[in-house]
């Protein structure tokens, strides 16, 4: 009888297995050829600005979509980068009471979860508050509160995994805090870049905070104040338009946009093997 | 050596200068969560003092031309595509992580999670893009061949499957970690007694991953709750109570999306968005919360 179950649940585990590794996977073929074979045709589309009425099946490509995203994200990136780094060391005992750090860090968990949309409300009521129009700033703005959690945790626990030992054979040396951290820094430098990695990542493919902070246009943006698109943005109203051409389009931006973030998550792994320069080499 | 004292002394003063620089880096940052959070009530706060809280949670009339707000269709319809998508998630994952870590070995249980975790990345837009341009036209089919009903295919049905294929690597990477945590006397123990492997799993596992499983799940959950574009994509926003499986529907998220481009002019209809989105931002927040309150609770209770 136990052995009927261990057959039936093996069954239907390899079953769901499938299911989710199918599934993942379908996405990725679909996305990869019906993209794949329009980036192919037409490669120019990844740079050309967009014609008039570009969405209404007119001329053109989604590079100016391609510039909004990078504008944003890597601005983005870097003030919450920053802006995580100090929030992180500050949370460690040396510079906060554990009831502190703690609660801190429970606020940041919520700040996690919250969804980008609502992000994008906040930033849009300023936004309406001041009587500004959409633009890249404040799609920083955005994107900046939905990376700043994610890069400061991660910075948090691999500062928090560091051993006990180099923190207080560095104090023992007679250095200060600041230079304690800076050794800390540099030992867990692949939780930080890990950190960082996946902070971009999710700013290059959240559409929801961008669609009511940056906008619609389509014009390449000019400058901070500008109105600007997002890649993920531009898909989402690629997909919904009526012209089988433009829907193509939304494929193949599809394409550069997994791309992007695939190799984004490669290179972060691949960086994690390579910088453990500082790290303290176990003894075999 | 002795170091001179001026140069200690300076090395303090950068010392204090950082703590006081990282100290207020973290109060900015609370501040901005703290004017996000006040705002989203103040700026709520019209809408609601206008209509009593019942009406407009309760209501199932949407109108904001005529003003009236019945959020109700849109509140159920969040359940009701959560709920279904999780009923999907939960065993298929569940079933999919015990497979990965107590039956593949360890090499390949660890390409496949990293494989799953890898397209976890892959940006919510593009699930739903696929999902539009490829499923929704099948379910049509489907539906037509099986049922006899007539849908265009964007409906409940749909975004709940969507969901569910969004969700699973969140639950299967947090699953497999709680399993792998779990010390291998537990498992030499309960099987030198001579139980199967599910027996093992069902009886002894499940129980010591318990908590981590459950946070997993709710984590999960919140996930769904919060997600817009792929559901914006393929729920066919509707505001009115679903009928069947196959009808079109609407969420939360969904409705700021869909109703947003109208509605930003008249600050009645904006008070009315930015309600939803701190309706939504306190169903998320509540979720995640009490994971990781019976996370903590359940670690204590089912200890070993």
């Amino acid at each position: 009888m136990k052995y009927l179950e261990e057959k039936v649940m093996q069954f239907l585990m390899i079953g769901s297995t499938l299911v989710i590794v199918g599934s993942l996977f379908f996405i990725f073929i679909v996305t990869l050829y019906r993209g794949g074979g329009t980036i192919i045709r037409q490669p120019g589309i990844i740079l050309a600005a967009p014609g008039p009425r570009y969405l209404l099946g007119g001329g053109g490509g989604f590079g100016h979509a391609i510039l909004g995203s990078l504008a944003m994200a890597i601005p983005a990136t870097l003030l919450s980068s920053l802006l995580a780094i100090l929030i992180a060391v500050y949370l460690q005992p040396d510079y906060s009471p554990p009831r502190v750090s703690g609660m801190i860090r429970s606020f940041l968990d919520i700040l996690w979860g919250t969804p980008s949309i609502v992000y994008g409300i906040f930033v849009l009521t300023v936004l309406v508050f001041f009587h500004q129009r959409g633009s890249v700033m404040a799609g920083i703005i955005a994107l900046t509160f939905l990376e700043l959690p994610i890069i400061t945790r991660y910075i948090d626990e691999s500062l928090t995994a560091a051993p006990r030992d180099l923190k207080e054979i560095a104090y023992s040396m007679g250095l200060t805090r600041l230079e304690v951290f800076r050794i800390l820094l540099k030992y867990s430098a692949s939780g930080l870049v890990a950190g960082i990695l996946i902070g971009l990542g999710r700013a290059l493919g959240d559409a929801a905070s961008v669609i009511f902070t940056t906008g619609t246009a389509s014009t390449i943006p000019k400058g901070l104040f500008s109105s600007a698109t997002a890649l993920p943005v531009i898909i989402f109203q690629q997909a919904n338009s009526f012209y089988p051409s433009v829907r193509d389009h939304a494929y193949a931006a599809g394409v550069f946009l997994i791309t992007l973030i695939l190799a984004l998550n490669l290179f972060s792994r691949f960086l994690q093997q390579k910088i453990s320069r500082y790290r303290i080499q176990e003894s075999k | 050596m002795i170091i001179p004292p001026d140069r200690l002394g300076r090395r303090l003063a950068k010392d204090r200068l950082g703590v006081n620089i990282m100290a207020g880096a973290t109060l900015l940052v609370f501040l901005a969560f703290l004017s996000f959070v006040v705002l989203l009530i103040v700026k709520s706060r019209l809408i609601v003092f206008r209509y009593s809280l019942p009406e407009l949670l309760l209501s199932s009339r949407w109108d904001p031309v005529n003003h009236t707000f019945g959020f109700f269709p849109s509140i159920l319809g969040t359940f009701i595509v959560t709920l279904l998508s999780m009923a999907i998630a939960i065993p298929v994952s569940l079933l999919t992580a015990i497979y990965i870590s107590e039956y593949l070995p360890k090499r390949t249980g660890k390409y496949l999670s990293s494989f799953i975790d890898v397209l976890a990345g892959i940006p919510s837009v593009v699930f739903g893009l696929c999902m539009l341009l490829v499923f929704v036209p099948l379910v049509a089919e489907l539906a037509q061949r099986w049922f006899g009903i007539e849908t265009t295919g964007m409906c409940i049905l749909t975004a709940a499957i969507t969901l569910s294929i969004m969700v699973f690597p969140i639950i299967v990477s947090l699953a497999v970690e709680s399993l792998q945590a779990l010390p291998r006397e537990m498992r030499e123990t309960s099987l030198s007694l001579g139980s199967t492997r599910w027996q093992m799993v069902k009886k002894v596992l499940l129980k010591g991953a318990g908590p981590g499983i459950i946070s997993a799940i709710l984590l999960g959950f919140g996930r769904a709750l919060g997600e817009t574009m792929a559901v914006a994509m393929v729920i066919g926003s509707r505001n009115t109570l679903p009928d069947s499986l196959f009808s079109a529907g609407q969420t939360l998220p969904s409705l700021i999306v869909s109703s947003f481009g109208e509605m930003m002019s008249v600050p009645e209809d904006q008070s009315a968005l930015v309600f939803v989105a701190l309706v939504l931002f306190l169903l998320v927040t509540v979720t995640n919360v009490s994971a990781k309150t019976v996370n903590n609770r359940l670690r204590k209770k089912w200890r070993y």
